[in-house]
């Protein structure tokens, strides 16, 4: 590999670092409207999934099996989905305005950036990890 | 926080201030307005940063004669003419109109000549610098940060039209009073810092503009003569712009000349939310030269434009 | 030394100079200016706490994967009086960070809170009127009847 291909790869991975902490793509309008859209979204989606615990008596709804059967149902569990992502999105977004607001040196403002969506797409992935086993879940 | 722990009141009772209190009350109790004067305690919050950076704050107290009339700053002053000579304060107009002396009295960030003591209804008025501004001396704070996030909003017309050489061709613009009301509010900002002081966000962000800034920019924005929109929105469009305002109202709650800050900043948001109408039309320049070629240029221009 | 000069090195200067900045004490003071003061406090607090409870819901349903009795000993932690509670209390944040958060929706889309006009003695500012605070007693209301339904719920397991 030549020095010049070695260069204008870290100048690459670089340029990744910085497009990933600051979340260059996104103006922060656009993410302020994506954090009004996904809490509105999420306000319909967590309605429908508590209206779930009432169908039934509230002990009862939540015994395995029960819990099992909903997750069996393929169209409960895309709802299951969008509320982790819904909430992921607007909550974790909420935590970078409020630390973003608590400091303002540059190291602070990457680390809170990378920080929120590492967290983000750490709670998204291990949600669904839930909702994908459980939904093959065998009751025997 | 760590300052207000180490608080040490000292009390200004020296034989000289006790006389002249003696003498004013005296005087008072032989004319007719006896009944108003009484007197009040005055806690003034003292600091010397520039001089001495490890200075450690203290409050000093001072006993004051008021009247039903009397105002905060009516009242430093008097201590600072009778009692202390070295209480630092800044003011001027004695009217709002200046906003030179924003404190925080009783804990609240106000204009010292437009809080009258009568109405603040406590025998103990506290004095204090006004929040979110580096101390320079006692009520003095530095204003720098505050102006310099003014002056990053542009808060001047931009029109690259309005750019006239030739002073012979002097034009104004044509407003509707309709067009002028749309920023007139906001045009009677007199930058005493208050909105600054009260918001929430500027207590921790420093790179926040602040209550003030953001309502110029919307003073400017929503001005029939200022053409320069896109580029207005997109300063303010950043991560530690607008959108670090959480409508916590408490800075045109504590407007003392009616700009309601909080208003200019959601109107301006709501611009950039695609929510209001932002097709603003630009006023007309008018000509004030003899012959009309000026205008039929500009005309001409308008229609290539519009093409 | 000109007056442009000097006025951009007290700016540099000056840029990150944090004495006298309210911090957190600023943020966590809702008494004293007003009901939008309140709203903020409660907004941003409220938010926290269902983005922990989130975050341990999320953590609380995987014990699904491991079978009943991990799912069961998972559940036994809320069956508890002060595990009532605290589902009390998730149900009182969401609903009010809920009906709040939409009011701020409108709010920050400059709607509800009239237009410029000429201010006038004594000044009273036109944004914090009644008519959007009401959005913030109504989520207060709506808390304590969505608080007082899941404690029936809760208590009574039906």
């Amino acid at each position: 590999m030549t020095s010049d291909s070695i260069k204008n790869n870290r100048n690459k991975n670089k340029n990744m670092t910085k497009w990933f902490s600051d979340i260059s793509f996104l103006r922060e309008s656009q993410i302020m409207k994506i954090h009004y859209i996904t809490g509105v979204g999420a306000l319909f989606v967590v309605a429908i999934h508590i209206m779930m615990r009432l169908i039934m008596p509230f002990n009862m709804s939540l015994e395995f099996e029960n819990v099992i059967l909903n997750y069996k149902n393929i169209f409960y569990a895309l709802l299951l989905e969008s509320i982790l992502v819904l909430i992921a999105i607007h909550g974790f977004n909420g935590l970078r305005v409020i630390l973003l607001e608590l400091r303002q040196t540059q190291i602070w403002e990457r680390g809170v950036n990378i920080l929120v969506i590492v967290a983000m797409i750490g709670i998204i992935a291990y949600g669904t990890r839930t909702i994908i086993i459980a939904n093959g879940f065998s009751l025997g | 926080m760590k300052i207000f722990k180490k608080d040490k009141t000292k009390k200004i009772t020296n034989e000289r201030s006790l006389e002249i209190e003696r003498e004013r009350s005296n005087k008072s109790t032989s004319s007719s307005s006896s009944s108003n004067q009484k007197s009040k305690k005055l806690r003034i919050f003292r600091i010397n940063a520039v001089q001495n950076p490890n200075d450690v704050p203290h409050f000093d107290e001072f006993q004051v004669p008021v009247k039903r009339w009397t105002t905060v700053l009516d009242a430093l002053l008097d201590a600072k003419s009778y009692q202390d000579s070295s209480i630092g304060i800044r003011y001027s107009c004695r009217m709002a109109s200046c906003g030179s002396c924003g404190m925080k009295i009783n804990g609240i960030p106000r204009l010292a000549c437009y809080t009258k003591i009568s109405d603040l209804d406590t025998n103990t008025i506290t004095c204090e610098p006004l929040p979110n501004f580096p101390y320079i001396r006692d009520l003095v704070t530095d204003f720098s940060q505050f102006f310099a996030h003014h002056r990053s909003v542009m808060p001047f017309i931009q029109n690259k039209k309005a750019d006239i050489p030739d002073v012979n061709e002097l034009s104004e613009y044509e407003q509707s009073p309709q067009d002028l009301d749309k920023f007139l509010q906001f045009s009677y900002c007199i930058k005493c810092g208050l909105c600054y002081s009260a918001c929430p966000t500027v207590a921790t962000d420093l790179k926040f503009p602040g209550p003030q800034a953001l309502s110029q920019a919307y003073r400017y924005y929503a001005d029939s003569r200022d053409s320069d929109k896109s580029n207005r929105l997109k300063v303010i469009d950043t991560s530690h712009g607008i959108w670090r305002c959480h409508f916590a109202g408490s800075c045109s709650n504590v407007c003392p000349k009616g700009v309601d800050p909080a208003l200019g900043i959601q109107l301006l948001r709501s611009h950039l939310l695609g929510i209001s109408n932002s097709e603003k039309k630009i006023a007309k320049l008018q000509d004030r030269s003899n012959n009309n070629s000026y205008r039929e240029e500009l005309e001409e221009e308008e229609e290539e434009e519009e093409k | 030394m000109t007056s442009a000069t000097s006025a951009k090195r007290i700016d540099d200067n000056n840029k990150n100079d944090r004495t006298n900045r309210e911090g957190l004490r600023g943020w966590l003071n809702p008494l004293t200016y007003g009901w939008e003061r309140v709203s903020y406090w409660f907004q941003r607090l409220t938010g926290i706490f269902l983005l922990v409870y989130f975050i341990g819901h999320v953590y609380e349903t995987s014990s699904l994967v491991s079978g009943p009795d991990a799912w069961a000993a998972m559940l036994e932690l809320t069956q508890t009086v002060g595990g009532h509670l605290f589902l009390i209390l998730v149900i009182g944040a969401s609903t009010l960070h809920t009906v709040n958060g939409i009011r701020l929706i409108f709010t920050q889309s400059g709607q509800g809170l009239g237009k410029p006009g000429r201010p006038d003695y004594p000044y009273d500012p036109t944004s914090v009127n009644n008519k959007q605070r009401s959005g913030l007693w109504i989520a207060f209301i709506l808390a304590a009847v969505a608080m007082l339904y899941g404690a029936n719920v809760l208590f009574s397991g039906e």
